[in-house]
C-alpha cells in the first residue's frame, strides 16, 4: 500500500479525527489559560487525572456522560490549585505547573493504587460507542472520517467554535484576552484581573482533564500508566502552533494526528518494517520541536503571558 | 487581596512559613495514609526509619541522593540563569549511554586513566544534548520549557533503539539492555565494606564546585545577573546569549554525571530503567534548595530520604509508595508558597 | 467660570491618609471639587499625588478617611465603584492593551460579562457621537499599537466619557504631548468643562496649571500644602509652595564646544514594529557641549540611544568615533569607547533589583581587571570601589550589600551615576535622567552632568521635557518618526517653534530653514 493510498482511506481520516480529538480539549483548554495570561504545565498531570477520573467513575457505576462530568471537576479542582498559586500569589508558572503535573500524576496513581489493589491489568468499560450521524455519515470517504465519530469527539469540534465565539464575539472574551495582553488596562476598567485568570485557568484545566477522559473513555476503554505519554507537552506546542487561536489550533491537532496516524500505518508496509518502530515514535515529539521552531518568528503571543499582576505594585 | 513586600522581615517571618509548609506536607500524607486504611502514625514512622532508621537505611539514602545531587545542581545552575532545563533526564541518559559505549570494552584502559575519561566524555554529552535546546531558544527564540520535555521522550526512544539494536547484550536473553561494564570502569566502594560508591563523593565534590563558580567566578555573576534581569545585563554589556550556552553546558554536564554514577557506580549496564525520574525528581530537589549548591545536598538527602523511607513502609504496610511522589509535590508548591510569605505579607483590601 | 464657586460640590476627599510601612504617602488630605471646575494637584515628584488619585480610583485603600462622589460615600479599594459613580480616570502610564482595537479598549468592561453578543454597533455609533462632540477623533478599528501617544491619550479620555463619567481625574497628561498637542487636549478639556464635567488635573508643569485650571491644591510630603484660585497667584508663588523651600536650580552657564566626539553620518536603522528606527540621521556631538534631544516619546529616541549604547548597529550610513574601528560594535565596546550610558528605565535596564549595590556597581567592569582576573572575581576590591561611589555621590543606603530594590529612584540613579561617570567618560548618553526624582534628586543629576560637560565631555540629553531640554541644552535637535531636525543653538527657538518640529512639520523643507 503506498502513501497515497492511505491519504485516500477513509479509515485513516477516521483515526487521525479521533487521535485529534483528545489533543483538542486540552490544546483549548491551554489556549484559553494562556489567552488569559497564564501558561499552565499541569496540562501533562492534568490529563492523566481525567483519564483516570472519567474511567473510574463510569467503572463504578456511573453513566459516560456523568464520568465526563467527573473527570471535568477533578482537572478543576487542579486548575484552581495551580491558578491560586499562580494568579494571587504570582508565584512562577513554570515551577507552579510542574509542581501540578506531579501533584496530579501521582495522587492519580496513588488512587489507582487504593481502588485496585490485586489487579494486574486494569479492568475495562464500556466507552463512547460512535454515533452515525444520519445522511452525513454515507457521504462516501467524508461520511466515515467526520461523521461516524465517538460523541465526545462530536463535542471537541463543538468547543472549538464555542470558544472562538466567546474569545472573540463576546465582553467576556474580550476582557479575558485583554487580560493576557495587558492586565492593568482590564483593572482599569473595573474588572477583576486575578477572577477572569482564576476562571480561566480552572475552566481551561476542566477542559484538559475532558481531553485525558478521552483516551479511557472514547479512544480506548481502560486506564494504563504512562498513558498520556507527553500529550500535554505536545498541546503546549500546538498552541504555539495555532498562534493562540483556536481555529489554527484545530487545524494543527488534526495535521498532527494526521502525521501520527500515517506512521502507524506505514509503520505496518513492507518498507515499514525495516525501519526501527522507536523511529515512528518519535515523530510525533519531533514535529512538535520543528512546529514550534517553524512558528517562533511569527507567533503573536499573548504580551502579558507569564507576567503575574499584582495592583499593589508600586 | 495583595501582597507587600517586607522591608526587614523578622526571625517569624523568615522561619515560620517553610515551617508551616513541611508541616502540612506531613498532615497530607497522615491524611493520604488513613485514606488507605493505615495508621498515620506508624506510616510516618515507618519512612522515617526506613529512611535512616539503621546503617543500610541510611547507606540507602545516600546512594539514592546521589544522581540527585547531581540532577538537583543541573536543575540549579539553568535556573539560576532562568534557563528552564527540564530535560534533566534525557541529559542523564547520555552521561548513561556515553558511560556503557566506552566501558564496556572499547577502552581497555586501567581505572586511574578510564573513569577521569567516562566523567569528561559523559559530561560532554548531557552537554551537547541541551545544548540543542539553548540554541534553538537563543537562535529562534523557541521555548525550552517545551523543548527540553519534549527531548526527554526522544532520546529515550533513541536509547531504547541503541538497546534493541547496536548496544544490545547479546547474552541478555532479550531484555533491551547493555553490556555489563569491564571492571576498570565500575567506580569503586568509598568505604571498603560499605554499599556506598565513589560517585557519591563526586557529587559532594560537584556541589562545592558548583558554589564556587556561582558565588567567586565571573561566569557566575553573568549567570545571576541573566536569571535575575535580562534586559540590565544585556544593556551593561553581558553576553547574554554566550552565558544562556556556557550555563547550558554546564548543566547538561551535571546531569549527565547522575547517569554515568548510576551506571558505573550501581547497576553496572544500561537500561531503559535506570532513571525513575532523577532528572524531574532534580527540578524539586533544586526548588527546595532555594537553587543554592550548597542546599542541593541537603535536599538531595531529605528527597532521597522519603523516596527511601516511602519504599520500605510500603513493603511493610501496604500504602502505596506514590505517597512520597504526592508528598514532595505537595513540599514542593508549598515551600515556594512559603519562601514568597517570608518576603510578603497578604494585605486585604 | 466664575460660577463655580456656588456649583455643587461632586467629589470631596476627606483627610485621606495612607501609609506605605514607614513612608506616609498621604496625611489628612481634602479636596473639594465642584461641578464644571479644573483642580489642579500640583507637588513634584513623590509628593503623593498619584497614590491620593489611586485611592480616589479604588486602586488603594486609605487607611483613614474617605471619598464621598456626588455626596455619597465610595467603597474603599473597588475601582468598579469608582467608574459606577462616574470617576473616570486616565492613567500616566497608559493602561490599552496594545494588540487590541481602540472599540475593544474602549468597551472593555462596559458590558455585562455574561451575555452571548457584544453589541458592538452600538458601541461604535457612540464613540462616533464622543469624537465628534469632544473633538477626539480617532479610528475605532485601529489596533492602538499603531496609534501615535497623543492618540492613545484620546482613547483613555474616549474611555472614561464613554462610560459617562462626570468626573476625570489626568495624571500629568501633557508629559508626553506636543506643545500643540497640549492646546488640543486642552481644548477637549474646556468642551468637556462647559459640557457640565470637573477635572481633577495632575501636573508638576506651572505654567499649564496656570492656564487650565481655576483652583490649585498644593501637596508636598503628603500633606496639602496651599490651596488658591489660579487668580490669586502666580507661578513664583506656586512653585515655592511647591518644593517647601527655595531651591535654586543649578546656573547654567554656555558651554564651550570643541572637537566633534561621536558623529552619525545618514544613520538609518530599522524600525521595532511601531517604534520608528532612525531614518537617515546625522548627528554631530561635540566636547564641552550638551547637546538636547527634543521630541515626542516613540519617535525613535530609542533607536538613537540605543545605538550610542551599542545595543544596536546601524543598517546603512557610519557611525564615528574618532579613530575606533567599530566593526564589533557592542554595549561593551560602547562603554570601552568611553561612552558612559544612563539608561532610560532605571528599574528595568539601569540596575538589577536583587543584586546588591556592589553587584550594580560593576556590572560594566566586573569582566577586567581590577574587578576580575582570569574568570575569578576580586569581591573585596568591589566593594571598596562601591563604597568610593557611595562616598563621592552622597548615596543614602545602609551599605554596599545593600539590594538596590530597597533605594529610592534618586539613590539609585546616583549609583549609575557614579558607575558611569568614575571612568572619566568623553561621551555621556543621558536618556530621560531625571524622569520620577525629586527636584533634590533633579539638581543633583544636572550639576553633574553640567560639571561632566565643564570637563570636556560631549553629553547627548534625551528627554520629554522640553522644559529641561531648554534649560540645559547647548544646541538643540528634535526627533519626529527617526528623523533629526537641523541643530538650534540655545535661545534661538521657542517652545511653540521646537512644538511644530516636534509635531513632524519642517522635515521636508528642514534644510531650507536650518541655521
Amino acid at each position: 500500500m503506498d502513501i497515497f493510498d492511505i491519504l485516500l482511506s477513509a479509515s485513516f481520516w477516521a483515526a487521525a479525527i479521533r487521535i485529534a480529538s483528545p489533543l483538542i480539549f486540552a490544546t483549548l483548554g491551554e489556549l484559553i489559560c494562556e489567552r488569559a495570561g497564564v501558561l499552565n504545565l499541569g496540562i501533562e498531570g492534568i490529563m492523566v487525572a481525567g483519564a483516570f477520573a472519567g474511567w473510574m467513575a463510569v467503572y463504578s457505576g456511573l453513566g459516560l456522560w456523568p464520568g465526563v462530568a467527573v473527570a471535568m471537576v477533578v482537572g478543576m479542582g487542579f486548575g484552581a490549585v495551580h491558578s491560586l498559586l499562580t494568579v494571587p500569589f504570582g508565584l512562577s508558572q513554570h515551577v507552579v505547573g510542574l509542581g501540578v503535573t506531579l501533584l496530579a500524576t501521582s495522587s492519580t496513581y496513588y488512587a489507582y493504587r487504593l481502588a485496585l489493589p490485586e489487579v494486574t491489568s486494569p479492568p475495562k468499560i464500556m466507552a463512547f460507542k460512535p454515533w452515525e450521524i444520519p445522511l452525513l455519515s454515507d457521504i462516501p470517504l467524508i461520511g466515515p472520517a467526520l461523521f461516524s465519530q465517538t460523541p465526545l469527539t462530536y463535542l471537541a469540534f463543538i468547543l472549538v467554535g464555542v470558544v472562538s465565539l466567546v474569545l472573540y464575539r463576546t465582553p467576556l472574551g474580550l476582557a479575558l484576552r485583554a487580560a493576557g495582553e495587558n492586565p492593568a488596562a482590564v483593572a482599569a476598567q473595573g474588572l477583576s484581573v486575578t477572577g477572569l485568570r482564576m476562571g480561566a485557568v480552572i475552566v481551561g484545566s476542566g477542559l484538559m482533564a475532558v481531553g485525558g477522559a478521552f483516551l479511557t473513555m472514547s479512544a480506548f476503554d481502560s486506564f494504563f500508566f504512562e498513558m498520556v505519554n507527553g500529550r500535554g507537552w505536545i498541546c503546549i506546542a500546538l498552541v504555539v502552533f495555532g498562534a493562540w487561536k483556536p481555529g489554527k489550533a484545530l487545524l494543527g491537532a488534526v495535521l498532527f494526528a494526521a502525521f501520527d496516524a500515517l506512521q502507524i500505518r506505514v509503520q505496518q508496509t513492507p518498507l515499514g518494517a525495516d525501519i526501527p518502530y522507536q523511529i515512528f515514535l518519535m515523530t510525533p515529539y519531533v514535529l512538535s520541536i520543528l512546529a514550534l521552531i517553524v512558528m517562533s518568528r511569527r507567533a503573536e503571543v499573548p504580551a502579558a503571558l507569564m507576567v503575574a499582576f499584582n495592583k499593589g505594585e508600586r | 487581596m495583595r501582597l507587600e513586600p517586607i522591608a526587614n522581615p523578622s526571625l517569624a517571618r523568615s522561619t515560620l512559613p517553610p515551617m508551616l509548609a513541611i508541616v502540612a506536607t506531613v498532615v497530607v500524607a497522615s491524611l493520604l495514609a488513613m485514606l488507605a486504611g493505615a495508621n498515620p502514625f506508624a506510616v510516618l514512622g515507618l519512612i522515617l526509619k526506613g529512611a535512616a532508621g539503621s546503617q543500610f537505611a541510611v547507606l540507602e539514602t545516600l546512594n539514592r541522593a546521589t544522581p540527585l545531587i547531581f540532577t538537583g545542581l543541573a536543575v540549579a545552575v539553568a535556573f539560576r540563569a532562568r534557563l528552564w532545563n527540564i530535560g534533566a533526564e534525557a541529559q542523564l541518559y547520555a552521561g548513561a549511554l556515553m558511560t556503557v559505549v566506552l566501558g564496556t570494552g572499547v577502552l581497555s584502559w586501567p581505572a586511574a586513566a578510564l573513569l577521569p575519561t567516562l566523567v569528561l566524555v559523559s559530561m560532554l554529552a548531557g552537554a551537547v544534548v541541551l545544548l540543542i535546546p539553548a540554541l534553538l531558544k537563543v537562535r529562534f527564540g523557541v521555548d525550552e520549557v517545551v523543548t527540553t520535555l519534549l527531548f526527554n521522550f526522544i532520546f529515550l526512544l533513541f536509547i531504547s533503539l541503541l538497546l534493541e539494536g547496536p548496544l544490545k547484550d547479546p547474552m541478555g536473553m532479550g531484555w533491551p539492555k547493555s553490556e555489563r561494564l569491564i571492571a576498570e570502569a565500575r567506580l569503586p566502594r568509598l568505604i571498603e565494606g560499605l554499599r556506598l560508591h565513589w560517585g557519591f563523593a563526586l557529587a559532594l565534590i560537584a556541589a562545592g564546585l558548583v558554589w564556587l563558580v556561582e558565588r567567586r567566578t565571573t561566569l557566575g555573576y553573568e549567570m545571576r545577573a541573566v536569571g535575575l534581569n535580562r534586559e540590565a545585563a544585556r544593556f551593561a554589556g553581558i553576553p547574554v546569549n554566550a552565558v544562556l550556552i556556557k550555563t547550558a553546558l554546564l548543566s547538561g554536564g551535571l546531569a549527565a554525571l547522575a547517569g554515568f554514577s548510576e551506571v558505573a557506580g550501581v547497576k553496572g549496564s544500561l537500561t531503559l530503567d535506570l532513571s525513575p525520574g532523577f532528572g524531574y525528581t532534580g527540578i524539586i530537589v533544586a526548588m527546595l534548595a532555594l537553587l543554592n549548591p550548597l542546599g542541593v545536598i541537603a535536599a538531595a538527602l531529605f528527597v532521597a530520604g522519603i523516596f527511601v523511607g516511602a519504599d520500605s513502609m510500603s513493603r511493610a504496610v501496604g500504602v502505596p509508595t506514590y505517597l512520597a511522589d504526592i508528598m514532595l509535590a505537595t513540599a514542593l508548591l508549598l515551600m515556594v508558597l512559603a519562601i514568597l510569605l517570608t518576603r510578603f505579607r497578604v494585605v486585604r483590601e | 467660570m466664575t460660577g463655580a464657586d456656588t456649583a455643587q460640590v461632586v467629589l470631596r476627599l476627606d483627610r485621606i491618609t495612607k501609609r506605605f510601612g514607614a513612608l506616609t504617602a498621604n496625611d489628612a488630605v481634602s479636596l473639594d471639587l465642584r461641578r464644571g471646575e479644573v483642580v489642579a494637584l500640583l507637588g513634584e515628584n513623590g509628593a503623593g499625588k498619584t497614590t491620593l488619585m489611586n485611592i480616589l480610583f479604588g486602586q488603594y485603600t486609605a487607611d483613614e478617611g474617605q471619598v464621598m462622589v456626588m455626596g455619597r460615600a465610595l467603597p474603599p479599594g473597588n475601582p468598579r465603584a469608582a467608574l459606577e459613580a462616574g470617576v473616570g480616570m486616565v492613567h500616566q502610564h497608559f493602561t490599552l492593551a496594545d494588540n487590541l482595537t481602540v472599540l475593544d479598549n474602549v468597551t472593555l468592561g462596559t458590558e455585562p460579562l455574561w451575555r452571548w453578543r457584544s453589541d458592538t454597533a452600538a458601541a461604535r455609533a457612540k464613540i462616533a457621537k464622543l469624537s465628534a462632540d469632544f473633538h477626539l477623533a480617532v479610528d475605532p478599528d485601529a489596533r492602538v499599537g499603531s496609534l501615535t501617544v497623543g492618540e492613545r491619550q484620546r482613547v483613555e479620555i474616549l474611555k472614561a466619557l464613554y462610560r459617562e463619567a462626570r468626573i476625570l481625574i489626568l495624571d500629568e497628561p501633557t508629559a508626553v504631548l506636543t506643545p500643540q498637542e497640549t492646546d488640543d487636549l486642552f481644548a477637549t478639556l474646556r468642551e468637556a468643562v462647559a459640557k457640565g464635567l470637573s477635572i481633577v488635573f495632575i501636573s508638576h508643569k506651572l505654567h499649564e496649571v496656570m492656564d487650565i485650571a481655576h483652583r490649585v491644591v498644593i501637596l508636598h510630603h503628603g500633606k496639602v500644602v496651599a490651596e488658591m484660585a489660579t487668580t490669586d497667584t502666580d507661578r513664583h508663588a506656586l512653585a515655592a509652595a511647591m518644593v517647601g523651600s527655595e531651591v535654586s536650580a543649578p546656573r547654567v552657564a554656555p558651554g564651550t564646544p570643541g572637537a566633534p566626539l561621536l558623529q552619525l553620518h545618514a544613520v538609518t536603522t530599522p524600525d521595532q514594529g511601531s517604534a520608528p528606527g532612525l531614518k537617515s540621521v546625522t548627528l554631530s556631538l561635540r566636547a564641552g557641549q550638551i547637546t538636547g534631544l527634543a521630541g515626542v516619546s516613540g519617535n525613535g529616541q530609542a533607536a538613537l540611544a540605543d545605538l550610542i549604547a551599542g545595543l544596536s548597529v546601524p543598517a546603512s550610513g557610519r557611525l564615528d568615533l574618532g579613530e575606533a574601528d567599530l566593526a564589533q560594535w557592542s554595549p561593551r565596546a560602547a562603554v570601552e569607547h568611553g561612552i558612559a550610558r544612563i539608561p532610560e528605565d532605571r528599574h528595568k535596564t539601569g540596575t538589577i533589583a536583587d543584586f546588591s549595590l556592589t553587584e550594580n556597581a560593576i556590572l560594566e567592569s566586573y569582566h577586567k581587571p581590577p574587578m576580575s582576573r582570569a574568570g575569578w572575581m576580586n569581591w573585596p576590591r568591589a566593594e571598596a570601589e562601591t563604597q568610593a561611589i557611595i562616598k563621592g555621590y552622597d548615596i543614602r543606603c545602609p551599605g554596599p550589600d545593600t539590594r538596590i530594590r530597597l533605594l529610592s529612584g534618586g539613590n539609585m540613579q546616583k549609583l549609575i551615576l557614579g558607575r558611569v561617570l568614575e571612568a572619566n567618560p568623553c561621551i555621556i548618553l543621558a536618556n530621560q535622567p531625571v524622569r520620577g526624582l525629586d527636584i533634590g534628586a533633579v539638581n543633583y543629576v544636572h550639576e553633574q552632568l553640567l560639571k561632566a560637560r565643564d570637563r570636556g565631555a560631549a553629553v547627548l540629553l534625551i528627554s520629554e521635557d522640553l522644559d529641561e531640554i531648554m534649560a540645559l541644552s547647548d544646541v538643540i535637535h528634535v526627533m519626529s518618526e527617526g528623523r533629526l531636525s537641523p541643530e538650534f543653538a540655545r535661545g534661538t527657538m521657542t517652545p511653540a517653534a521646537l512644538g511644530v518640529w516636534m509635531a513632524g512639520h519642517g522635515f521636508d523643507e528642514g534644510l531650507a530653514h536650518a541655521s
